[in-house]
């Protein structure tokens, strides 16, 4: 996985973090900006009842107003770095430097949503609202600094909005993520081994054909036709010695086990393969030329 | 037979610790660290120590993506619960009430440079607007001027400064106010402070040419103290909050312009935390304008009564920002 931020906690952890990409942050923002809409429509009706006109369209510019500057604060503040978009897309906001997100800056990330979002939008449709006076070139300046505003996110190399920058915050993409049962004890606990590798046999794969297998073995459902082609593969590398046919699904979980117990093994006495070449590397250092 | 993978037993051992933390974490992202009780409290950072120490051990010893995985999530998911913020809303507001103005006596300068464009264009638009009328069109967009403009005839422009108003104009004053010209040109000012400070002072005089145009308008008809008996109740403050915004803008630049030791990246975002803070107060300072502009100016006809709101608002913020949070050492450092 990409961590494209490391964080070393106060105990000395180093924390890896992959950046939320803009696409979930925006869809995040559309989740929160329709739960906004709602509370403000549902202040806006009542107001229509009775008043109508005016006073519903101030109450609702009001109402608008309070939702969309607490909102976010709020949550960020109460939920961990979390508005419920970004909960709902696996985001949070974290401090850049790994310290505490402080309410300071959660208020100041949140303050300039108003100039990236609101104001760009006023300056569009209606520019006289925002610039009184000034020649045209001044109304155009403030316009492109604005639309600058909006774009920064997709200038900056780290996907920065203008709010980031300015409270120092980001946005990772933090998945819950579940842990699944254990693919190389079930064999143990619940049934012996069916087939057993020699050393030698467990010389051939690094630690990423390790985790490609992984992700086959949990997926819910593959094709017999599949699991056998891999376990054929599997076979002719070790030297798998007998040609009578296997069961594959058998085959790889013993296989996975066996072999992760072998690359463990070799980690507590140094040796990390990262994969089938650094394995062939290793078997053989004379041939390395 | 190659016998059990070390981190299977080691996954045996440690798993009860970590589905604990789990669950705990889940309740705090849920509800906030007050669903804990006393015991889990307490036992929150203990569980994310030794899941925190966990993780490094797997990182050594396991190859098993998914448990890997699921211990980098739960670490980072228990640490931001642990070093999240914890203080409650009502507790942050007290602190931030008395940090603020510690923060805007040291932003002094800022400010202070941010009041003297805002002054210095006032008086100019007065200035040239007194010489020749005409030019109150140089300095106020037809928009703005709302039939306020020289050819308006001076009776007119009275009844504006004292028209009564019912209680659905109050609403729709504050409401206005809230995209009032005067909280945008706040906002935007500081905003824009990080790219050189120029459209922050900018932003501030031509406010001040806007206001200092209106000024000459009335002066000349000879309604200067009653522009000013509508204008300043509300207007202290108000323009207060707009020259606080401009200084954290100012702020901002200061720190672009010289970063010191730092970089400038960081020099920004070091000076963006104490000026968004800043910002934040003069915003509610906004507020309490719009309320005292919607309220209490439409309430209120008796223009002394109106000096006497102005001069109380004027010595009350003075003496909030120059008395309060004095008693903390290096008060208004850091963050709010």
């Amino acid at each position: 996985m990409k961590r494209e931020y490391s964080i070393t906690t106060p105990e000395g952890i180093a924390l890896g973090f992959r950046r939320a990409n803009l696409g979930d942050r925006f869809a995040a923002f559309l989740v929160d900006m329709g739960i906004i809409s709602l509370v403000v429509i549902a202040a806006f009706l009542p107001a229509v009842w009775i008043g109508g006109g005016d006073l519903a369209i101030a109450l609702a510019l009001l109402v608008g107003f309070l939702a969309r500057t607490f909102y976010f604060t709020l949550f960020e503040w109460r939920r961990r770095g979390r508005t419920p978009g970004k909960k709902r897309l696996g985001l949070r906001v974290v401090d850049a430097r790994g310290g505490v997100l402080s309410p300071g800056a959660i208020v100041a990330r949140n303050l300039t949503r108003e100039l990236e979002t609101f104001i760009p939008l006023v300056a569009a449709f209606e520019p006289e609202m925002l610039i009184d006076g000034g020649t045209a070139l001044t109304r155009w300046i403030t316009l492109a600094w604005l639309i600058v505003f909006g774009l920064l996110p997709v200038i900056t190399r780290e996907r920065l909005r203008l709010g980031d920058i300015v409270a120092g915050t980001r946005v990772v993409a933090l998945p819950e993520v579940a842990l699944l049962p254990d693919l190389a004890a079930a064999p143990i606990t619940e049934r012996d081994a069916l087939y057993a590798f020699t050393p030698a046999q467990l010389g051939h794969y690094g630690n990423r054909e390790l985790h490609v297998l992984e992700d086959v073995l949990r997926r819910p459902y593959v094709e017999p036709a599949t699991l056998r082609v891999i376990s054929e593969k599997i076979r002719r590398r070790i030297g798998w010695p007998d040609d009578s046919p296997v069961e594959p699904r058998r085959f790889l979980e013993d296989f996975y086990a066996a072999q992760r117990a072998g690359l463990e093994r070799g980690l507590l006495f140094g040796r990390r393969h990262a994969d089938k070449a650094a394995a062939r590397a290793a078997r053989s250092p004379g041939d390395r030329s | 037979m190659a016998g059990e993978p070390r981190s299977v037993a080691f996954r045996r051992s440690r798993e009860a610790t970590w589905r604990r933390l789990e669950a705990l974490v889940e309740r705090v992202e849920q509800r906030g660290p007050e669903a804990l009780d006393a015991d889990d409290a307490r036992a929150l950072p203990r569980l994310y120590r030794a899941t925190a120490s966990a993780l490094s051990v797997a990182r050594a010893i396991a190859l098993d993506r998914n448990l890997l995985d699921y211990l980098e999530s739960l670490t980072a998911r228990a640490w931001l619960c642990v070093y999240g913020p914890k203080r409650r809303v009502g507790e942050s507001l007290a602190r931030f009430a008395r940090w603020w103005p510690a923060a805007v006596r040291r932003l002094g300068g800022p400010i202070g440079l941010a009041a003297l464009a805002l002054v210095a264009g006032a008086i100019a638009g007065f200035a040239l607007t007194v010489g020749d009328i005409d030019l109150f069109y140089a300095f106020v967009a037809e928009g703005y001027a709302q039939g306020r403009d020289p050819t308006t005839p001076t009776a007119e422009l009275r009844d504006g400064l004292y028209g009564e108003h019912d209680g659905r104009d109050m609403l729709l004053t504050f409401a206005s106010f809230l995209f009032g010209h005067n909280a945008r040109i706040g906002i935007a000012a500081f905003g824009l402070g990080a790219l050189f400070g120029l459209p922050t002072l900018y932003l501030m005089l031509s406010n001040g040419l806007l206001l200092g145009a209106f000024a000459g308008l009335y002066h000349v008809r000879g309604l200067s103290l009653d522009l000013w008996g509508w204008l300043l109740p509300h207007g202290v403050t108000e323009l207060g909050a707009v020259v606080i915004c401009g200084g954290a803008g100012v702020a901002l630049a200061r720190a672009v312009l010289y970063p010191g030791r730092r970089t400038r990246w960081d020099a920004l975002v070091h000076a963006g935390r104490t000026a968004a803070g800043v910002v934040m107060g003069a915003v509610v300072m906004l507020f309490v304008a719009g309320l005292i502009e919607g309220l209490f100016r439409q309430l209120v006809q008796d223009i002394v009564v109106r000096y006497a709101v102005a001069g109380a608002t004027a010595i009350g913020w003075a003496a909030y920002i120059v008395l309060v949070g004095r008693e903390t050492d290096g008060a208004g450092e850091g963050d709010p």
